[in-house]
């Protein structure tokens, strides 16, 4: 009986259910094994006074989430890039401050277009747009970012004013050093070249950026965690994504940071990042990230991702 | 409603081409005879001497006729009929064969909305501080759909974001307004929220009491909300506190903060009403921004002047056409009251 229990552990310890294995092992299960299965498993059934064994509510919230991620994952693959975008972040807004991060993600993992498309789902969606919401439900200095955010529409080519990066990379080192006497979030200049410069603008106010620090942007920029994802997101995508796919695949992490797996995985592979953030992860992690979901992921869950995965070649 | 006239049958792009290129075509050949007089060559109509008396007039006339009697779908087709036929940019013809007020008001409508607005604003940017309210004039009048457009214009035009350009060369409250304003995406249905409205209406009233003019509130509401929202909460404003929003607004005239924030609440809710007044101050000579009058007219002369005509007469007991024609002159009076729709198409 341990060895059920241990198949049922790991499904709910990993993510999704090995539905083949548990077709085949409680499909076989007499009355007496599951009675022994349930006096066996103290964790997942509980004696109730009335003398029987009586499933824990936590757990079968927790099977559920694992039954449910194939089909979310599925939902959320075909779905309309748009639509999906406009009701992640409409998700993120409702979850709040420990969800903002998905609306950076993707207000600057987006391409313009894409961006654009989100918000004019979001219209058709909730009959609001996408800034007056951000702008309601996001208090303090935070709500200048995000909202100039979601509102960007950054020019895409391939034009850079090299002396101007220069300069703001200067006006970036000099807001980022004094940080411990005014926040960089606070500060208007930094708030506006992250929030409207194009992509290719950012990577080379980080190239200039060397001439004044020995340490890479990202890294001078210590305090405020949105302020540093933006910047992430929009220099380096790929790092941004290796970091949040890697706390999915950890031990003990939790729901929101699970969900995370679905998100990412679905969105980005259709990308041209995909390969990227497959190499990246490699380097960083030293496992490939098909292994590891390999090892971690369950059931049709599993191949769903692996195959996924796979596309981004 | 605009008040583009439009014949009932339009020539083709082509011959509009053909046309304009004439017209052009003997602006180019100007010499000098023998006793100084100008010869107008190539014998078009065998007559030099009738050309002579008649001047450049003839000529303008027909670059009126082609031009200001077509939509901005016609317009285009004609821009690049004339490209692909005689290999020119219709624009920079333009603007070598004529000149002045007369030039920019036929170069402004010749471009597509679109087109227009992106360098109306990029314009503005390099201006002074009076060219903020070009910038606010165009985020708060667009539809949400024909700001977008702007945008890619803007990007085509440009190589830069509209954004990044209006935040980099505006400061303090003036960005914080104008950098959220120009990157709207309003809500544009009918959906309104009237619990929303009222508790927004007292919001406003009460940061406006406090005198705190660019709290983040106030801000927020104005440059997010669906414009039929704004609307009801402004209405709201108006039945609880007994003032329009506008009223309230006005304590102190030579606050240019304060007049920003109600040409704003103006665009956002009664734009005809806006443009009439930039109108009546730009004819009385009040006005700074003598460009003004060519702006109006080929913006909105395509969405909704026959309102702002209206509005005109019923404010000034004069017809708009009548104001112009007294304040202008020559072939820039010819175009601005063609784009009224004075006359037939």
């Amino acid at each position: 009986i341990s060895i059920y229990e241990l198949e049922l552990e790991s499904n709910v310890a990993g993510l999704g259910i090995e539905e083949s294995s548990l077709i085949s092992i409680l499909g076989k299960w007499h009355p007496e094994q599951k009675q022994s299965f349930r006096k066996g498993t103290r964790d997942f059934f509980t004696e109730d006074d009335r003398l029987f064994e009586r499933w824990d509510e936590r757990h079968i919230a927790q099977l559920q989430h694992e039954f449910l991620r194939f089909k979310n994952a599925m939902v959320l693959w075909t779905m309309h890039p748009w639509e999906r975008d406009a009701r992640l972040a409409k998700e993120a807004l409702r979850k709040g401050q420990q969800a903002y991060g998905v609306l950076v993600e993707i207000a600057c993992t987006r391409s313009s277009e894409e961006l654009l498309g989100a918000r004019r789902a979001y219209h058709s969606l909730f009959d609001h747009s996408i800034e007056e919401d951000v702008a309601v439900h996001v208090p303090g200095i935070e709500r200048n970012l995000l909202v100039a955010l979601v509102s960007s529409y950054r020019y895409e080519g391939p034009r850079v004013h090299e002396e101007t990066a220069r300069s703001e990379a200067k006006i970036l080192h000099n807001a980022f050093k004094a940080s411990d006497k005014k926040k960089p979030i606070e500060d208007e200049e930094v708030v506006r070249i992250l929030t409207t410069r194009s992509k290719l603008h950012i990577k080379a106010i980080s190239t200039h950026y060397k001439e004044f620090s020995s340490s890479d942007i990202t890294e001078d920029l210590d305090t405020g965690f949105l302020l540093k994802q933006t910047l992430q997101c929009l220099y380096t995508p790929e790092t941004y994504f290796s970091t949040v796919l890697d706390s999915a695949l950890k031990d003990g992490a939790d729901e929101t940071t699970r969900e995370t797996l679905t998100r990412v995985i679905v969105t980005e592979a259709n990308n041209v990042d995909m390969k990227a953030i497959k190499e990246e992860y490699h380097q960083k992690y030293g496992v490939d990230l098909s292994e590891k979901i390999n090892g971690v992921a369950n059931g049709n869950y599993r191949d769903f991702l692996l195959t996924l995965v796979a596309r981004g070649g | 409603m605009a008040s583009l006239k439009i014949p009932a049958s339009v020539p083709s792009p082509a011959e509009d081409s053909e046309q304009l290129r004439k017209a052009f075509a003997v602006l180019f050949v100007r010499t000098r005879g023998s006793n100084g007089e100008f010869l107008m060559s190539i014998g078009r109509n065998g007559n030099d001497h009738h050309l002579i008396f008649a001047g450049w007039g003839t000529n303008e006339a027909l670059v009126i006729k082609v031009l200001v009697h077509r939509n901005a779908e016609q317009r285009k087709l004609i821009r690049e009929t004339y490209a692909a036929t005689f290999g020119k940019d219709l624009l920079k013809d333009l603007e070598r064969e004529v000149s002045g007020d007369f030039e920019r008001a036929l170069l402004l409508w010749t471009l597509c909305p679109a087109e227009r607005d992106a360098l109306l604003v990029n314009e503005a940017t390099k201006m002074l501080t009076a060219s903020n309210w070009i910038i606010m004039e165009i985020a708060c009048t667009r539809s949400s759909h024909d700001l977008f457009m702007v945008r890619q214009a803007y990007h085509s035009r440009y190589k830069r974001s509209i954004e990044e350009d209006v935040a980099y060369h505006t400061t303090g409250d003036f960005r914080k307004l104008l950098v959220p304003l120009v990157s709207s995406f309003r809500y544009e249905g009918d959906e309104v929220n009237m619990t929303l409205a009222k508790s927004e209406a007292k919001i406003l009233h009460e940061k406006i009491s406090d005198k705190a003019y660019n709290d983040e509130e106030l801000i927020r509401i104005l440059s997010t909300r669906s414009k039929s929202q704004l609307n009801a909460t402004l209405n709201h404003y108006n039945n609880q506190f007994g003032n329009s929003i506008n009223k309230d607004l006005k304590t102190d005239p030579t606050n240019e903060y304060l007049t920003f924030l109600r040409r704003i609440i103006k665009c956002l809710t009664c734009p005809e009403k806006y443009f009439e007044k930039v109108l009546r101050y730009v004819i009385k000579g009040l006005g700074t921004d003598e460009r003004a009058l060519t702006r109006v007219v080929t913006t909105r002369a395509e969405v909704d002047m026959e309102r702002i005509k209206e509005e005109y007469q019923r404010r000034n007991s004069v017809p708009l056409d009548r104001a112009i024609a007294g304040d202008t002159s020559g072939d820039y009076e010819k175009v601005l009251l063609a784009l009224i729709g004075h006359g037939d198409a």
